[in-house]
């Protein structure tokens, strides 16, 4: 079985550790085939880019090299897919190598689109990259004080980046000393706080109890980077020192332009993992339609279960389990407190009262992450 | 006479389908009818409260097999 896996971040990288385990003997003796492609030769941490925004982490420990990551065994190569023939099974890179399988994975992963809203771009701080993560905590360290924004657009990576960045600000300038001159005004796109109902209720009371602000029903429209005002799409304003955003995401380029999925995102069958009308393709993590989360832990619990999956239907002719849309969320509440959101399609998160246990924990995961990249947590 | 589009949301969760209207709502002509349909009863919620916060005009909501059809008419 050639096992073709398309993309190299969390999703990908667990689904080819967990498939090289499962598989050792069938990939010794020539029965499995496991191909990974991406564009990267390194692998980022993303959700560390948060904590390089306050200062919290630096670039260095974001990354380690791809090859590193993965079983022996795993073929690995640095040449992103450009043109997906899935009539034939086929999968040309922009290298111009053309991969067969058997069976694919697409996990290509999402991107920030701060562009397409007039004027966010020139005139936010975001973290979803390295460089707009560095270049918002140098913007940081020059704030004196006034008021910072938080406004977003959804889809986006990282369900509790909102909220957290809120809170981390909070701690951020009252470490600074400039909290008495800093006003934080989050604004969110829907009714409440946030899109998890139970979030919401618990979120909006901690944001009263710090003096944080907050504006629902805000779809920024556009920002005037000469008066400093965002306007809302509800036809609302608000004015800003410091504007911070978290932009709505779209699915890859090669996504779209192989007509694969509107704005890249691929419909996807929430329990199975497979492709729309195709029973050899899956998807997981932010490449698929999937209305839940896009967080590194959907990808996680994606990639085992279709690992185990996958294996089955080489070992066994048949998959062995469903995706439940598990997600496990940390949620950094500021003050080295942290609380967290477990769900699935079924039953809905209730975060407890954030603890400083949970907070180390989350600071000891962003160390065990790179076992969990191999596959070992 | 104005147009009615059907917006088809079904299978998205909150905040699918009051985005998914945001966008066909900023698409539309004033006088426009949008008909949103949601298998997500938070729907029948969200998307009138955000009707009235941007003063839309919601013309109705009913729920027919599971499904919730939200209309709005695009008023500004």
């Amino acid at each position: 079985m050639k096992i073709l896996i398309v993309g190299g971040g969390m999703g990908g990288t667990i689904l080819a550790n967990n498939l090289a385990r499962r598989l050792s003997t069938e990939l010794r003796s020539g029965k499995a085939r496991i191909t990974m492609l991406s564009a990267s030769d390194r692998h980022m941490y993303q959700p560390g880019l948060l904590y390089l925004a306050v200062g919290r982490m630096t670039p260095d420990e974001l990354y380690r090299d791809q090859r590193s990551l993965l079983e022996p065994g795993i073929e690995f190569h640095v040449d992103p897919a450009e043109e997906f023939r899935l009539d034939k099974n086929e999968v040309r890179t922009q290298g111009g190598t053309v991969h067969g399988y058997d069976v694919m994975v697409v996990a290509t992963g999402s991107r920030p689109m701060p562009q397409e809203i007039p004027g966010l771009a020139e005139n936010s701080e975001m973290f979803y990259t390295e460089e707009s993560a560095l270049k918002m905590f140098r913007s940081l360290q020059q704030f004196q004080g006034g008021r910072v924004v938080i406004a977003m657009g959804v889809p986006h990576k990282c369900p509790m980046a909102p909220l957290e960045i809120a809170f981390m600000l909070h701690d951020y300038f009252r470490n600074r000393g400039i909290l008495d001159k800093t006003k934080i005004h989050y604004t969110y796109p829907i009714g409440r706080v946030h899109s998890l109902e139970n979030v919401a209720k618990w979120a909006a009371p901690e944001f009263d109890r710090l003096g944080i602000s907050y504006e629902t029903f805000f779809n920024v429209k556009e920002v005037d980077g000469t008066t400093k005002i965002v306007k809302s799409e509800e036809g609302t304003e608000t004015n800003y020192d410091m504007l911070i955003t978290i932009p709505a995401h779209r699915g890859m380029e090669v996504i779209e332009k192989n007509g694969m999925g509107a704005r890249g995102w691929i419909p996807t069958h929430r329990n199975k993992l497979n492709m729309e009308g195709r029973d050899n393709v899956f998807v997981i993590g932010d490449t698929t339609n999937i209305p839940i989360s896009k967080a590194g832990s959907t990808a996680h619990f994606e990639a085992e279960a279709l690992g185990e999956n996958i294996a089955a239907m080489l070992k066994m002719g048949m998959p062995v389990r469903e995706y439940d849309g598990k997600v496990f969320c940390f949620i950094e509440t500021g003050n080295d407190r942290a609380t967290y959101a477990s769900f699935n399609y079924l039953n809905p998160p209730e975060p407890k009262a954030p603890t400083r246990a949970i907070h180390w924990f989350k600071l000891a995961y962003n160390k065990l992450y790179w076992a969990s990249a191999r596959g070992l947590l | 006479m104005s147009n009615r589009k059907i917006v088809d949301a079904r299978g998205s969760f909150c905040p699918g389908p009051l985005m998914e209207l945001i966008a066909a709502i900023k698409a539309a002509q004033i006088g426009d009818e949008l008909e949103v349909l949601s298998s997500d009863k938070a729907s029948a919620n969200d998307i009138p409260e955000w009707i009235r916060k941007v003063k839309h005009e919601h013309l109705g909501t009913t729920e027919e097999n599971g499904v919730w059809h939200v209309v709005v008419k695009k008023a500004k």
